[in-house]
């Protein structure tokens, strides 16, 4: 199959009814197979690795911080690419999918922060610092409260569509900011990335295989989430538009 | 079975506690959402349906 019908073929999830469809279809996969990434690598992170040289067993905590992290950076990227979609080809599900997928990034941010200020209070002597990586986080974690707070606050579906996509763009800058303010910046409290394409730079052996088991269950836990969600946005807004009609027929 | 976390039992514990709990939350949440939606539509498409 050429890109072009490929590319036609994704289309045809912009239909509400073969999305929810196909979803229904494949969430028990996703469901059951984050359950179980994410039992066995926080299972394997816990219990069967050894303690690190500088960190003690606060390394273990990189099995929650380092997924969720990554997974609010990714969340926000995810919902640029459908707000993307909307503004361009004006497909509901798509812009659905964007709010269905921001409570899950605001989920993953607060843990990244939680767990970052819980493990920074023995290690760093603080709780918080305003370094590049933290305060970009954190002003991600308010947009991520804007973007919510937008949807609810205007009536009108498709122009809180229009609005959040719009929002969405600018929080990009802050969602890759968080991902590569050390690298800007080279300063402050907060290391270099956990993982990186250079092996030098990851973490060893022992602690990454199961680092990458969490990341798998994090991943598949926000598809099955946002599919499920997005099917749940799209009958909330079938509810609506029965009642619309329903009063405009009476 | 359970690791000696030494000095940092607290903070490796409180960090899985907090993460835990709001991933369960989050999940529990969104599952209730749905189940709610899911039954409040069908309750009007029957309703819409009997009324034509």
């Amino acid at each position: 199959m050429s890109i072009a019908a490929k590319a036609n073929a994704l289309w045809a999830y912009a239909n509400p009814k073969k999305f929810l469809a196909t979803t229904e279809r494949v969430l028990p996969f996703f469901w059951a197979s984050a359950a179980i990434s994410l039992v066995v690598g926080l299972v394997w992170g816990f219990f069967f690795t050894p303690d690190d040289y500088k960190q003690g067993s606060t390394v273990k905590i990189i099995y929650l911080h380092v997924p969720a992290a990554l997974m609010a950076i990714n969340a926000w990227l995810m919902m640029l690419v459908t707000s993307l979609v909307w503004l361009v080809r004006r497909h509901h599900v798509s812009a659905l999918a964007a709010r269905a997928a921001a409570p899950v990034g605001i989920v993953m941010t607060l843990i990244a922060l939680a767990t970052g200020a819980i493990w920074g209070q023995p290690m760093w002597g603080t709780w918080w610092a305003w370094d590049p990586r933290l305060t970009s986080f954190l002003i991600l974690f308010l947009f991520y409260l804007g973007y919510v707070a937008l949807w609810e606050a205007i009536e009108n579906p498709d122009t809180a569509a229009d609005l959040t996509s719009v929002l969405c763009l600018v929080g990009s800058v802050f969602a890759l900011l968080s991902r590569y303010a050390v690298n800007f910046w080279n300063q402050g409290l907060h290391q270099g990335a956990s993982l990186s394409l250079d092996k030098e730079e990851n973490v060893a052996d022992v602690f990454f295989f199961p680092l990458l088991v969490c990341i798998a269950g994090f991943v598949l836990l926000f598809i099955a989430l946002v599919f499920y969600r997005t099917g749940t946005e799209i009958r909330a807004r079938r509810i609506k538009a029965l009642l619309a009609r329903e009063r405009v027929g009476s | 079975m359970m690791p000696d976390l030494g000095k940092y039992a607290d903070t490796v514990l409180s960090a899985y506690a907090a993460s835990l709990v709001l991933l369960a939350v989050l999940v529990l949440v969104s599952l209730w959402r749905g189940r709610r939606v899911r039954a409040e539509l069908e309750r009007l498409e029957q309703r819409l349906t009997r009324n034509g």
